[in-house]
């Protein structure tokens, strides 16, 4: 996604911010104590401010009152769910989201906090809403943006009972490890590492850049060379040329870079030694064909590739 | 004591380039035209040179050097620290290594764009292009950024070449392993593998697997070396080096001698066991035991090639008959290797090699074991020493 991309989608997204999921939706059961009682027995909770009725009425409340962790449980849909729901703004956002390739999802934290308590015979009405969505943020398990809902608990008196804040992660999933952020926080597409440029090499990456593979030359014995170098190993003469290669070439030897994998490269990145029609040998990746499909010998053509938004490169392909 | 180097080294060429506020060239092109220029000045052809001095400061590796005057194979290079006063203490390397013959002709050099390149009043700081980066440059954009990616690729084509198959490679790896299970020291110290475990581990460059490589470890390793005179009076048994050599061969690059007209090769270490055997005058049926550089398993079956323990290709017979085993004809990395005791750079090594001689390995062998190899590394320039009991 290049920044302009970036943009309309993060426009497309923030829209979300202040949609309501849910509106206000009073429970279906009012809170009783059969539900109080399943819920203490699965968690193991055993306060008799919540289940033993005669030492609650000696209590100062003088009677039971609910778990206030159970407010989200009493607006739960029931059973239905299994069949699906109805869409709303948030399953509306995770699907932007997944059509943005932001398809990883992972619930980092809820908070909740409690406010008013709440007796058998209540109503408890959630409303939620989409409350914020962060920047974009480069996280180990990859580039991706955090949403957060908030659900509000009221009483039958519409009374704030106490509150959820729901704090989700979308993602795209990495199969890399994750690139740096920028100090402004913005992603930054990693690229591939690339070459220096000095006084004996910066012709031939230049030349690469203008889509040419250039060989250096002696001009005064023709002798060819690769890498570049300032005198002629033959002659010792320090005059030269060069010649642009056909990029016909034949597989010396290859392997496949399968670990570790590097921001701003392909997963498993096949490498080989060239033999050009020319003579002299270049490292390069092939392309185009599977790792098993792969041998000694065989016969590949190159072309100048742009590889990554700064990077052009030889890349050759099966002949 | 007074060295005896009298006479022994002579200088008989000199020259300079342009000296400027703005050279408009590389330092690898000054390097070489003070070279060439001092060769001239002695009559000599670039091929002559088999060694080189300079300072650890200069930007320009001297196999670049070597590759670019055409010098062919070295012998000899050493480095000198501390900024200016390298300036004879090049010199000094250069009159030991042809005093000693370790080399015959040396080219003492320093070569640099210390003003329109990196200036010294600049301090230290990013961005300064050396040949090294440049060397790498030619790799890195593809995905070839890593040891394993380089060794890979000379292993890919030296089982095309040869036929040995990986029940080689895993033969080095767990008679390497078995050793170290007796080594507390040791990573893998009471944990053998087998076949199966080492088939399922991931794969890091074709055809190279998780434990077909080295270790990456914390640790220090260090040998004290001294004259055969003090040794005597010293509590240990004294270890002999019998002979000890350095080489990079023709076209070297490091790690990626991908341009030689067969590169499936290490002519380096060739040259150094050619020239440790000769120094030391023993032949590889002198040796007893080794300690073979294992930072890839398949660099192990390599260097008994290049130690001529067996011919070309015939490394993956050595090993499968149980050469490197307690019994066989050659214990090697008898500590478990850097495959499996730990990766300090070699050092760990000589250690063994040492306690080898000795008797004192925690898996000596039942033989006597009165010369053992030791390596360096491959695919880089190299060397190797032999070391002996003291007479
Ligand atoms: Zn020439």
């Amino acid at each position: 996604m290049n920044e302009a991309e970036q943009q309309a989608f993060e426009q497309e997204i923030y829209a979300f911010v202040g949609e309501v999921v849910y509106p206000v939706t009073p429970a279906p059961d009012d809170v009783n104590e059969s539900m109080i009682r399943h819920w203490c027995e699965v968690l193991g909770e055993t306060n008799p401010a919540y289940l033993d009725q005669d030492w609650a009425a000696d209590s100062a409340r003088g009677h039971i009152i609910a778990p206030p962790a159970m407010m989200y449980v009493w607006g739960q849909e029931g059973f239905q769910v299994t069949t699906g729901r109805a869409a709303n703004a948030q399953s509306n956002l995770v699907e932007t989201f997944n059509r943005h390739g932001f398809t990883g999802v992972l619930g980092t934290n809820v908070k909740q906090e409690y406010f008013r308590e709440v007796g058998v015979g209540d109503n408890i009405a959630v409303q939620m809403v989409i409350d914020n969505i962060s920047e974009r943020k480069m996280t180990s398990r990859g580039p991706g943006y955090f949403f957060e809902t908030l659900a509000t608990f009221t009483n039958r008196d519409g009374e704030t009972v106490g509150t959820q804040r729901f704090k989700v992660l979308k993602f795209i999933p990495q199969e890399q490890p994750a690139a740096a952020a920028s100090d402004d926080g913005k992603l930054e597409t990693p690229t591939r590492i690339a070459s220096v440029r000095g006084h004996d090499n910066g012709w031939w990456w230049d030349a690469v850049d203008a889509g040419k593979v250039l060989i250096q030359r002696c001009t005064s014995c023709q002798t060819l060379r690769h890498p570049p170098r300032p005198m002629c190993h033959e002659c010792q003469s320090m005059e030269w040329d060069s010649i642009e290669s056909t990029l016909d070439g034949e597989v010396l030897s290859f392997t496949c870079v399968r670990h570790p994998q590097v921001p701003g490269y392909p997963k498993d990145p096949i490498c080989a030694v060239i033999r050009l029609a020319e003579g002299t040998n270049l490292v390069s990746n092939v392309v185009g064909c599977e790792f098993e499909d792969m041998a000694i010998g065989m016969k590949v053509k190159g072309v100048v590739e742009q590889v990554d938004e700064k990077t052009a490169l030889p890349q050759f392909y099966p002949a | 004591m007074v060295a005896n180097v009298k006479d022994k080294a002579v200088i008989v060429g000199v020259g300079n380039t342009r000296f400027s506020k703005e050279s408009g060239v590389s330092e690898l092109n000054l390097a070489v035209q003070a070279v060439k220029a001092a060769c001239d000045d002695a009559g000599l052809h670039p091929s002559a040179i088999d060694g080189f001095a300079t300072f650890t400061m200069d930007a320009n590796d001297e196999i670049e050097v070597a590759r670019t005057l055409g010098v062919g194979d070295i012998t000899f290079w050493g480095r000198s620290h501390y900024g200016g006063g390298a300036a004879t203490g090049s010199l000094h390397q250069a009159v030991m290594a042809v005093a000693t013959g370790m080399a015959e002709c040396v080219a003492v050099f320093r070569a640099l764009n210390g003003r329109s390149g990196h200036r010294f009043s600049a301090g230290v700081s990013e961005g300064v292009m050396t040949a090294d980066i440049i060397h790498w440059g030619w790799y890195m954009p593809y995905g070839l950024l890593t040891p394993a990616s380089w060794v890979a690729m000379f292993t890919q084509r030296w089982m095309e070449l040869t036929s040995v198959t990986k029940d080689a490679f895993f033969e080095v790896a767990h008679a390497t392993r078995e050793y170290a299970v007796n080594n507390p020291n040791a990573f893998f110290y009471q944990r053998p593998f087998d076949r199966a475990e080492y088939d399922a581990a991931r794969m890091i460059c074709d055809p190279l697997q998780l434990f077909d490589c080295c270790q990456e470890s914390d640790g220090a390793s260090c040998v004290i070396v001294t004259t055969p005179e003090r040794a005597r009076d010293l509590k240990q048994p004294g270890v002999s080096v019998r002979g000890v050599a350095q080489a990079a061969a023709a076209d070297q690059e490091q790690m990626t001698s991908f341009y030689r007209e067969e590169f499936a090769a290490i002519p380096e270490m060739e040259i150094a066991a050619r020239n440790c055997y000769e120094m030391a005058d023993l032949t590889p049926d002198d040796i007893d035991a080794a300690v073979i550089y294992d930072a890839f398993s398949p660099i192990v079956l390599w260097q008994l090639e290049a130690w001529n323990f067996c011919g070309f290709g015939e490394s993956g017979d050595f090993v499968l008959d149980g050469a490197l085993r307690p019994d066989g004809r050659l214990p090697t990395n008898t500590h478990g290797g850097q495959l499996s005791e730990a990766y300090i750079h070699g050092v760990n090594g000589i250690v063994e090699a040492t306690r080898l001689v000795r008797g004192s390995s925690l898996n000596q062998p039942a033989k006597d074991v009165n010369h053992a190899l030791v390596t360096s590394g491959v695919g880089i320039p190299t060397g190797g020493a032999l070391l002996g009991k003291l007479d």
